[in-house]
């Protein structure tokens, strides 16, 4: 266990009417700093449960998250959670700026000319010039959404929580926002823990992907993408080895889901 | 302008209050009401004009006003740190709870008595019984906004680190001041009856006791302009309020239309 982020044997079981329900059955991971990790798997698996366990915002049942060799109980200063909802997660009573100034302010260690300064910055990383002054709601659905991706890198975390930050916008707006991401990734050498339900992204973005298996769910698949950087959004998707990865993947879902059978083919 | 603009456009309303006017100079005039309890409206207008003018009017007023002012300001901020309290924190919900759903039926005149009987008739009285009724509106509207909080901009917080007290007042504040702001507004209405009913009750001054000595002392046209008063007073306190509450809450219309959406 010399990972950055280390993950031992994390249980998560919620009590209901009907008894206990075991939604992580001990999950193991061990991931390596600056690299890009996605986690699919079926639905009601516990992948969101499992990330926000890790962003200390709920915690496990039994099991240990080990940040850096520390054990996390708490939000860590370096982690930064990026929610599915742009709408619900930006105040909507703040401006662009003040969003993005919102995790910077209450780090309490710059003043406020530095604040404006990288306040600025990332504003202008993720193209939104222009739109300081606006209200979220009063932009698109990407541009929202890059919005809250530049307010937490904002605070120069050194792995981002993602949990399906893509999926409530539309094809073209997802493949504007993957883009970015992965430039952001490559060039501040951040760690990406990402939730989807999709499997071509998985495979596109990262260079690992994690599959768990239906709930108590383990890890089913832990395969490392072997895929040339920069990735290219077409190029990359018709590489036979990129096809190899998505098979792999995805039989592993299927079976999970119940939709084919072991081999692949469809069930009548 | 075509019968359908006219429908659509608030003139009508400003027409028939004109006409409301029009009839009543109209029935005191001809005798149709007994013009001593209804006096002609130009002639309670002029009182009016001339009350204002002496300043004897708006020194009335300015006490009633202030006592007002104090007691809406002490109820509106306890109401607020109290529902935000209730609002946080179970235990302070499960300890307050029934003793709030004891005292806000109770309608505030029946416990003027009783405000008399500990706090005597003066100032002090009446700012308890308007603090106390501006209480449970704002209260009741500040707790619903806290429960209405959406958990993930709580969680958005605390993924930056923020917790505790600063919680409350950079997130939890902020996302139910609409909800504030509308039992602030019930509070305000409630605060000027509170205030014309406590002085009526007991008083040497304001603008309820100077409505109340006017037709004990038979002066007709003084009581109307009294309550003349209270009309453009209620109105326009409304309309301020409406517009502050628009301007501080700009971001909340755009952003209850992108839900709906």
């Amino acid at each position: 266990m010399s990972g950055y982020l280390t993950l031992i044997d994390l249980r998560k079981e919620y009590s209901g009417p009907q008894g206990n329900t075991v939604a992580l059955g001990g999950i193991r991971l061990d991931i390596e700093r600056s690299s890009f990790v996605s986690i699919v798997g079926p639905s009601g698996c516990g992948k969101s449960t499992l990330l926000q366990i890790i962003a200390g915002l709920v915690s496990s049942s039994s099991g240990e998250v080990r940040l850096d060799g520390k054990r996390v109980v708490s939000p860590p200063p370096s982690v930064i959670y990026v929610f599915q909802h742009y709408t619900r997660s930006l105040f909507p009573w703040k401006t662009v700026e003040k969003n993005v100034a919102y995790g910077l302010q209450n780090r309490g260690s710059l003043s406020t000319r530095d604040i404006t300064r990288r306040v600025e910055e990332y504003i202008d990383l993720v193209k939104l010039n222009g739109f300081e002054k606006h209200y979220p709601w009063q932009l698109s659905g990407g541009m929202q959404q890059r919005v809250a991706i530049a307010r937490a890198l904002a605070c120069r975390p050194d792995m981002l929580l993602m949990d399906e930050p893509f999926s409530a916008v539309d094809a073209l707006t997802r493949v504007g926002l993957q883009e970015l991401v992965l430039k952001l990734w490559r060039e501040l050498k951040l760690t990406v823990l990402l939730v989807t339900h999709d499997t071509d992204e998985a495979v596109y973005l990262s260079t690992r992907v994690v599959a768990l298996s239906a709930p108590p769910s383990q890890v089913a698949i832990d395969l490392p993408i072997d895929l040339p950087h920069p990735r290219q959004q077409i190029a990359t998707r018709e590489m036979p080895r990129y096809l190899e990865y998505r098979h792999r993947v995805l039989a592993q879902l299927f079976r999970d889901e119940k939709l084919t059978d072991d081999d692949g083919t469809a069930e009548a | 302008m075509t019968a359908r603009r006219l429908a659509e456009s608030r003139i009508i309303g400003v027409a028939l209050v004109a006409a409301l006017l029009g009839l009543w100079e109209l029935s005191s005039a001809k005798g149709w009401v007994s013009p001593l309890s209804w006096p002609r409206m130009s002639a309670i207008m002029a009182t009016w004009w001339e009350l204002v003018t002496s300043g004897e009017l708006p020194l009335e007023l300015a006490s009633s006003l202030w006592r007002m002012f104090v007691g809406y300001f002490i109820g509106v901020g306890l109401g607020v740190v109290v529902g935000l309290l209730m609002g946080a924190f179970r235990v302070v919900y499960n300890l307050l709870e029934p003793l709030t759903e004891i005292l806000r039926p109770i309608p505030s005149p029946a416990y003027v008595p009783i405000a008399i009987l500990f706090l005597g008739i003066d100032d002090a009285m009446k700012i308890f019984m308007i603090a106390f009724a501006s209480f449970f509106p704002v209260l009741l509207n500040t707790y619903s906004g806290v429960r209405s909080v959406d958990p993930v901009q709580i969680q958005t917080a605390r993924t930056f680190g923020v917790h505790g007290t600063r919680l409350l007042w950079q997130i939890v504040l902020p996302s139910s001041s609409p909800y504030i702001f509308t039992g602030m507004r019930i509070s305000l209405a409630v605060a000027l009856i509170v205030m014309v009913i406590s002085e009526m009750v007991a008083a040497s001054n304001g603008i309820g006791y100077f409505i109340l000595a006017a037709e004990r002392g038979f002066q007709i046209r003084r009581m109307f302009a009294g309550v003349l008063t209270l009309a453009v007073v209620g109105y326009t306190f409304n309309r301020i309020f409406l517009a502050i509450e628009a301007r501080i809450l700009r971001w909340n219309q755009g952003y209850m239309q992108q839900l709906r959406n």
